[in-house]
């Protein structure tokens, strides 16, 4: 088929975007609808509003790449692949679940796909995605490792640790913050000492300040690419900081009472993601009824897997002895 | 083959662990060019080239992770911390991350990696250079703790480290690495959760680790000469997997033990040792176990002071005396 949109990313491209932006929010709106029916228990941190980044990366990358994400981190594992009922299994506590119900909401994992899991004490995936990095250089391969933060993450020292790391070894890696402009409960300008928390700290690390519209796809496709390729290429590493911004609280507990009222209109209804994307495709003279068909695909995704994942035995209490030990088990006395 | 000191066979147990595995690479702070501080690792740089002998910033959060997560990909790192006290400084990634992942992920990611730390009293370094801190590790699921006393230990214990599948934390103790030990082979490999036994006899049994297992060794060669008491002497080698059965073995036989610590008494291994013995061997007993620790203080460090916290030769063989004696 011939592309219509004869720019650098194209229709195919677009609604590759369009098509995974639309899985990350309609799963993860699914996850919120199963909360409610106490179908998923403990904590959860959504990542509704925020889905071009990790929906970005997700085109943008190979199979083989690396990702590690953060406890919001539901769309970044499905961005590489991973199936709906794996992620949503999972949070459920159910066998299907991508580690049957071992790890739970904030740490997926799900190697054959790259996901090289999801952490949930801030800072530490930042030193262990330079591992990941040091081993492509090391073995000579072509991987890339992407680590994906948020803001607040910027302000602890393992941040600096790794990337200073990560320069002077070049490492092929991308970092990408998040900038959702708040920590959990606290402004991120309130307790940062400069103005854009991740790209004001890149000279530090002889690294290009780069700023970019989270929100915007094409942006962020476009950005995502540079900074694999440059990795890739042997180039070193990147810091990105993405501006952003959650449409929900921090967690399942958090009403986000700390915003105020038109700060949260305004990137709502004017700065969505999704929204502003679909506007985009049909300016772009996409036929509606693709971006509808392929919405519709999704939806039907969705329930199937949440069918699937409902339907799944919840796991074994027998696993709760197993896996600590490569042998598979838990002794450890003779 | 000559006399090896601890030390040396640390540099050569690393090396053979290079030679034999491609995959197997080393890091830490100050350990290339510059030999490593204890110069336990002098030499490395220069047989294996700086690819392979990482000298890292001081970033121990960072030399951890950088390490997990090349393990997680299949490479074998070694990496050191200078002084186990700074373990401290990089536990989430310890203790939350490289001891955790593999059970959170259900089994998908595998951590073959040996964390090598300075471990230990003597040297009059004060409370922040000399904590024994095994149970630190000892106590979290998912890590193995691995504690040699001598030089073939060293090489035998590093040799399986290396090859384990699992996290490692191997602490050598400073207060050996000068201990010499002839050696007909450096090839050698000792299984994790096997016991050795430093001396034999059956009036009492001696359990201890590293530094205290030979001056357990010690104490039991005075305590036969000179007060006729034959002590059996059980170096554990490694607390996680712990060899429980060579331990029930000898308490069958003797009915009495004292456990020698290097920590301070709270929560130290032999703490869960001794609950092991009431629970397996209650009925062998002929009386309670006996805890030797180091007070329940941080560690001074004046000579005398240091001298008198850490238990001594001499403080050990009165402690079994009055066990024996039934004091
Ligand atoms: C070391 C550590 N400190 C504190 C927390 C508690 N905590 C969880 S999420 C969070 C906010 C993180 O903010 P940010 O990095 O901006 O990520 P976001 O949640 O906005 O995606 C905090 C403080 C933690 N998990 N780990
Ligand atoms: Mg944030």
């Amino acid at each position: 088929m011939e592309d219509k949109l004869n720019d650098d990313i194209g229709e195919a491209k677009r609604l590759q975007l369009w098509e995974m932006m639309l899985k990350l929010r309609l799963v993860e709106k699914k996850a919120y609808d199963l909360f409610l029916q106490n179908l998923i228990k403990g904590t959860s941190h959504l990542a509704l509003g925020q889905e071009a980044i990790a929906g970005a990366f997700g085109v943008a990358l190979q199979e083989g790449d690396y990702t590690f994400c953060t406890y919001r981190g539901h769309a970044h594992t499905l961005a590489r692949g991973s199936s709906i009922e794996g992620v949503l299994g999972e949070l459920m506590g159910r066998q299907c679940g991508l580690m049957k119900g071992k790890g739970g909401s904030m740490h997926l994992t799900d190697v054959e796909k790259g996901v090289m899991g999801s952490y949930a004490i801030i800072g530490a995936h930042l030193t262990i995605a330079n591992g990941t990095a040091l081993a492509s250089k090391y073995n000579k391969t072509k991987e890339v490792s992407v680590c994906f933060f948020g803001d607040g993450t910027t302000n602890i020292g393992a941040f600096h640790e790794a990337l200073n790391m990560a320069k002077i070894w070049d490492l092929p890696i991308v970092f990408v913050c998040e900038n959702n402009l708040y920590m959990e409960y606290t402004a991120i300008s309130e307790v940062t000492a400069v103005e854009h928390p991740a790209a004001d700290r890149a000279s530090a690390y002889s690294l290009d300040k780069i700023i970019v519209d989270g929100n915007d796809a094409d942006e962020m496709y476009r950005t995502a690419q540079t900074a694999i390729k440059k990795a890739r290429d042997g180039h070193g590493p990147s810091l990105i900081e993405a501006k952003t911004y959650r449409h929900s609280g921090h967690s399942r507990a958090d009403p986000g009472k700390y915003r105020p009222d038109e700060e949260v209109k305004d990137w709502m209804e004017n700065k969505d993601p999704i929204k502003n994307y679909r506007q985009k495709l049909l300016e772009f003279n996409i036929d509606e009824k693709t971006i509808t068909g392929i919405e519709s695909k999704i939806q039907q995704q969705v329930e199937e897997a949440t069918n699937i994942s409902k339907n799944s035995p919840i796991p074994d209490i027998k696993e709760i002895y197993t896996d600590v030990w490569a042998d598979g088990g838990y002794k450890w006395h003779n | 083959m000559a006399q090896l000191t601890y030390r040396e066979s640390v540099s050569l147990a690393i090396a053979q662990a290079m030679r034999r595995d491609p995959k197997v690479f080393f890091i830490g702070e100050d350990v290339g060019a510059a030999g490593g501080v204890f110069k336990a690792t002098v030499g490395l740089l220069d047989e294996f080239g700086k690819e392979r002998v990482m000298d890292a910033p001081i970033s121990e959060q960072a030399i951890l992770g950088a390490a997990m997560g090349a393990a997680m990909t299949g490479l074998r790192p070694i990496a050191e911390i200078m002084f186990s006290d700074f373990l401290a400084v990089c536990w989430d990634i310890i203790a939350n991350q490289i001891a955790k992942t593999r059970y959170m992920s259900d089994g998908q990611i595998n951590i073959p990696l040996v964390i090598r730390t300075a471990n230990g009293g003597g040297s009059k370094f004060g409370a922040q250079h000399s904590q024994s801190l095994e149970n630190w590790s000892m106590m979290i699921p998912g890590l193995k703790v691995v504690a040699p006393s001598c030089s073939s230990d060293v090489l035998g214990l590093m040799d399986a480290s290396v090859k384990d599948p699992d996290p490692v934390i191997f602490y050598e103790h400073k207060s050996l690495y000068a201990s010499k030990e002839q050696l007909e082979n450096t090839n050698l490999s000792i299984p994790l959760g096997q016991a050795n036994i430093l001396h034999e006899g059956a009036d009492i049994t001696i359990i201890g680790l590293a530094l205290m297992a030979q001056r357990s060794k010690k104490a039991a060669q005075i305590l036969k000469e000179k007060h006729n008491i034959n002590a059996k002497v059980i170096d554990l080698r490694t607390l996680v997997p712990l060899d429980l059965q060579t331990i029930k073995r000898s308490i069958i036989e003797t009915g009495l033990v004292i456990t020698v610590e290097e920590n301070p008494r709270l929560c130290g291994w032999g703490a869960e040792i001794s609950s092991l013995i009431t629970e397996h061997c209650f009925s062998n007993l002929k009386g309670p176990v006996t805890r030797v620790t180091t007070p329940h203080v941080p560690l001074p460090s004046a000579d005398i002071l240091e001298d008198n916290t850490i238990p001594s030769v001499d403080l050990i063989i009165n402690e079994v005396i009055k066990k024996v004696k039934g004091e």
